[in-house]
Parts: structure tokens; C-alpha cells; sequence
């Protein structure tokens, strides 16, 4: 399933069919497909979140909860990408040079986040940690601290959902690392530490960039885990994602083509950036 | 000293596994059967429960024919053939990973809901998309448009051109070409590629509540159920069904990994 994440760019010769199978036929049909599935969707946004200009569509992204619900969304996916790329680089290295009881089966837990419905994460979540469950009531009276219908809860549930990302781009890379250069490095004296900032982490920075990138802009768009842990509350625990929803229910159709709008550029343009880092990553191999 | 730096970071990794991706798993599964074996098993005997069930089967049967096809021809295309804008196209196959469910939803009522562009043609033909079984349809497409593709690509660029070109010299045609060279090379993709079309397709929740409407008897898919359940503060219902469908995409998806790996270990060639 990595593969969807880690496209092996190594074969990038085009090889021609000898077949007279009717190749424009397929092309066509390959073609319209994806026009109709989609770019025209993808340009009905564009169009309705611009009909009314510009303008509109600044005061519409700019109402109080609006804008709190894509900062709420911004900051929260942001601190699980740091958390993410931390120990997603940690899980990755563990994996990779130690051996330990279990490692296979710490090997498969990193793919279950993607067999799960995020749906599903987010009602886990709440059994785990909702205020009438024991842990959850225990974190409230002892620590003061609500996850459930609050941002804590946002950022466990994005953590659930993208730990694969990071591990399994780092992973490969690091499996294929030259172990000489470490060992000359120690020969000559470095430290564990001057090793890993100067020989191991280097190569490895631009799998970890694509990863935490491609966790992050999955982040933005998530929802079902996000309605089921963080509630709907507005200006507190409302996700961009939740926002729009409360906007289509409300028919609300400037509001929540406006922020559709704003969501789809930027997932737009975090995949353009994870593309050209996969392009270049493989170009570096 | 080495060895218990080593000791420290095997012992984090661990204790964050287990924190974040087991300790979820297991709450959930105390919840569901907390109440008993018995009230599961009651609770998701109940006739709209089941219908919702099938409902979902439904649609993730149906994207995964559609995706059959259409995935293995956009694999092709990308693949063996050369055109303008084929490398922008190949960054846009990956927009469903991060375009929000509930703007997919709604991108599709744009187009098919009452005051959508195509509402007058659809009142014509006497069509209904929004808050019907098309419009469910359409969203899960749109939600797994790159796991085929994703898994077809890597596999058909790995394989080896000269078995259709030497099946071609002693006079195989097209068709058998196809059906006995290319298919059989590509399977394993196939093979992936539908477990995990499937698998995304149960679980879509977002983009079906958006244009399916999430309405009780008529649009209500199994996610949907869930999501009223927790709402009508059915908890052992929610918890179950929650399970269920948890469940049989981790045995989709795992087992398909399983096979994968034992074939690998057998030593035939992964293609």
C-alpha cells in the first residue's frame, strides 16, 4: 500500500506498445475520465468561490469563525507534523537498525492507520478519551486537561491517521543507506551524534520533507475523524472541513464555497510541492 | 552505553505505538462488547442497520468494476504513452489524498444539487444524483481515484515489454496478448489495487454525507449509521458497527499484505 506514497519514479523511459491496440482509444477514454471525475469538479469550485470576486470571497474567509476554523486547522496540523516527522524519523530508524522481539508486528501496526475508516479513528478516540470514559475523566479531574470536543483531540486524531506517511517515505531510503561512510566517520573519531546531523540525516531530508508535507496537507482536509472528536463548536473546536459542512447545511453557498475554495488551493498546491520533492528524490538516487 | 541508548529509543517507539495506534483499538473494542456479546449482535441484527450495511457493500462493489476499468486504461495511458501535460496530470491523480471529503461532497451538489449547473438537464432526464445512490457513487469514485492507478503503475512500468513483443513475433493477437501476457504479469497489482479501492470505499463518510444526505432507509451507508447512532446516543450500535466496519478493512487490507508477503518469501517474482 506504500506504494501509493512512494512512487518509484526509477523507470521513467516511455516504452512504446508494439500492439495496434487502439492506444488513442484508451487515451480518450482515460482522458475524459479524468476530465469528468476530476477536473470539472475541481473547476466548479473555482468558479463558484469566484463568481462573486474577489472581494466576496475575502469577506466571506475573513468572518470571525471562518477564520478561526482555518487558523484552528492550520495550527493544529501543523504541531502534528512536527510530532509526526519526529517520531516518524524515530520509528523509521528503530525499524530499520535495531532488532528487537516484535519488530514485525511494529512493522504491520504502521500500515493500520490505513486500513482504519477515519471515521472509525475518531470513534475509537472517543471511547478512549471521551469525558464519561474513565482515562478521559481521570486526565480531566487530575490534569485539567479535555481532549475529547477540543484541539488536543484534533491532533491525537491526526497523528492516528498520518503516522504511516513519514515512516514508510523515510523508510526505504534509509534501508538503502551506505552503513561505510558512518563507519569511516566513527574511525575518524565522530561522535553519535556529529554522525547523525552530518552523515545520516542529510539523504534523508528530502524523503522526511515529502512525508511530513504529504501528512500535512491530508490534515487540512480530514473530517471524519475531526466531526466525531472535536465536536462542532464554533470559534473553539470547528475545523475548516466542519465549517464547510456547517455552511452546506445552512446553505450558505458564498461562505462555504469560499473556504472550499481556500482548501482546495492549498492541497493543490502541497501536492505540487510533494510531486516535484518525489521528482527530485528520485533524481538524487 | 550504546546499548541503552539503543534501549531508550526502541522503548519511545514502542510506548508511542502502543499509546497511539493500539490503546485506541483495544478501547474500542472493550466498548463495543462492554455491554455484552448478546446487545452487539442485537444491535447490528437491526433491519436498518443491515440495510445500511448492504448499501455500502453496494457502492464499494460498484466503484471498484468502475475503477477496474477505467484505473487500468489511466495507468496505461500515464505509463506507455507520451503527450503534453502528462506530468501535471500525474501530480493531479493524487488530488483525492488531500481535497477534504466534505468539499468533495459538495463540489458534486455544485454540479447535481438543486441549484447545481447541471439541475436543469437532470430535472429533464428525470435523473436524481444528489441525496441518492449516483451521487454516493460518484463522491467514493472521486475518494479512490488513485489507489488503482497507484498500484497498476509501478507494476505495469516494471514489466517487461519484450514478453508482448515476443508473444506478438509468434502470432498471439491483441486481445490474447492482453488476457494471457500483460493481465496475468499485472496481477498482483490488481490485486492491491481493489483490496484497497474497497477498503476506502467503506469507509467514506464525508463525501457521502454531503451529497447523499445521510437520509434513513434511502442514503444511509454504514459510516452514516455510526454517525446518527453516536448522535442518538446509541452507543453499543455505534461502538459495534464501528467495529465491524473497522475490522473488515483491517483483514482486507492486512490480509492482502499477508499473501503479498508470503509470495515474496516463496520467491516468485513480485511484478
Amino acid at each position: 500500500m506504500t506504494t501509493i506514497l512512494l512512487r518509484d519514479r526509477s523507470q521513467k523511459k516511455a516504452k512504446k506498445a508494439p500492439l495496434p491496440w487502439g492506444g488513442w482509444s484508451i487515451r480518450t477514454a482515460a482522458l475524459s475520465y479524468l476530465a469528468i471525475m476530476l477536473l470539472i469538479p475541481l473547476a466548479v469550485i473555482f468558479h463558484d468561490g469566484l463568481r462573486e470576486g474577489v472581494g466576496v470571497l475575502w469577506t466571506q474567509v475573513s468572518r470571525p469563525a471562518a477564520w478561526h476554523a482555518l487558523k484552528l486547522t492550520l495550527w493544529t496540523s501543523l504541531i502534528m507534523t512536527l510530532i509526526n516527522t519526529i517520531m516518524g524519523l524515530l520509528t523509521a530508524f528503530v525499524l530499520v537498525r535495531y532488532r528487537f522481539p516484535g519488530k514485525a508486528i511494529l512493522n504491520g501496526l504502521v500500515d493500520l492507520p490505513l486500513a482504519i475508516p477515519t471515521l472509525v479513528t475518531g470513534v475509537m478516540l472517543v471511547v478512549l478519551f471521551g469525558p464519561q470514559q474513565a482515562l478521559g475523566a481521570w486526565l480531566k479531574d487530575e490534569l485539567g486537561l479535555s481532549i475529547i470536543f477540543a484541539p488536543p483531540g484534533i491532533i491525537l486524531a491526526l497523528l492516528f491517521i498520518t503516522f504511516p506517511f513519514v515512516v514508510r517515505a523515510v523508510q526505504p531510503v534509509l534501508i538503502n543507506l551506505d552503513r561505510d561512510q558512518e563507519r569511516a566517520a566513527a574511525t575518524l573519531g565522530a561522535s553519535g551524534w556529529t554522525i547523525f546531523w552530518r552523515i545520516i540525516l542529510p539523504p534523508l531530508l528530502l524523503p522526511l520533507a515529502s512525508g511530513a508535507i504529504l501528512s500535512f496537507a491530508r490534515a487540512i482536509g480530514e473530517f471524519g475523524a475531526i466531526v466525531i472528536v472535536a465536536g462542532n463548536i464554533p470559534l473553539y473546536s470547528q475545523t475548516a472541513a466542519v465549517y464547510v459542512l456547517g455552511e452546506v447545511e445552512s446553505e450558505n453557498r458564498l461562505g462555504a464555497s469560499a473556504i472550499s475554495l481556500v482548501m482546495v488551493s492549498v492541497a493543490f498546491g502541497l501536492m505540487l510541492v510533494v510531486d516535484y520533492l518525489q521528482k527530485r528524490a528520485s533524481k538524487t538516487k | 552505553m550504546r546499548k541503552w541508548f539503543e534501549r531508550i529509543l526502541i522503548g519511545v517507539v514502542v510506548a508511542y505505538v502502543l499509546a497511539l495506534i493500539v490503546a485506541p483499538i483495544v478501547a474500542l473494542i472493550f466498548g463495543a462488547f462492554g455491554e455484552g456479546l448478546g446487545l452487539v449482535f442485537q444491535s447490528l441484527s437491526r433491519p436498518d442497520v443491515l440495510e445500511s450495511f448492504v448499501r455500502t457493500l453496494w457502492i464499494g462493489l460498484l466503484v471498484v468494476a468502475i475503477h477496474l476499468v477505467f484505473g487500468t486504461a489511466v495507468s496505461w495511458v500515464i505509463v506507455r504513452q507520451r503527450f503534453p501535460g502528462r506530468s501535471l496530470l500525474n501530480a493531479l491523480i493524487d488530488m483525492p489524498f488531500a481535497v477534504s471529503p466534505v468539499v468533495v461532497g459538495y463540489m458534486l451538489l455544485l454540479l447535481f444539487g438543486r441549484n447545481g449547473l447541471l439541475a436543469p438537464l437532470l430535472e429533464a432526464l428525470n435523473f436524481r444524483v444528489a441525496f441518492a445512490m449516483p451521487g454516493m457513487i460518484l463522491a467514493t469514485l472521486f475518494v479512490t481515484l488513485p489507489f488503482m492507478v497507484r498500484e497498476l503503475v509501478p507494476v505495469l512500468e516494471n514489466f517487461n515489454i519484450q514478453q508482448e513483443k515476443a508473444a506478438a513475433t509468434l502470432g498471439a493477437n491483441g486481445w490474447q496478448i492482453f488476457w494471457r501476457v500483460t493481465l496475468p504479469a499485472l496481477r498482483w497489482g490488481f490485486i492491491y489495487g481493489i483490496t484497497l479501492t474497497f477498503a476506502r470505499a467503506l469507509g467514506e463518510f464525508g463525501a457521502i454525507l454531503v451529497i447523499g444526505g445521510g437520509i434513513q432507509g434511502r442514503t444511509e451507508t454504514a459510516t452514516l449509521y455510526i454517525y446518527r447512532a453516536l448522535d442518538e446516543r446509541e452507543y453499543t450500535g455505534a461502538y459495534s458497527a464501528a467495529l465491524v466496519l473497522g475490522l473488515v478493512s483491517f483483514l482486507l487490507v492486512m490480509g492482502t499484505d499477508f499473501l503479498r508477503r508470503k509470495k515474496k518469501i516463496e520467491g516468485e517474482t513480485i511484478t
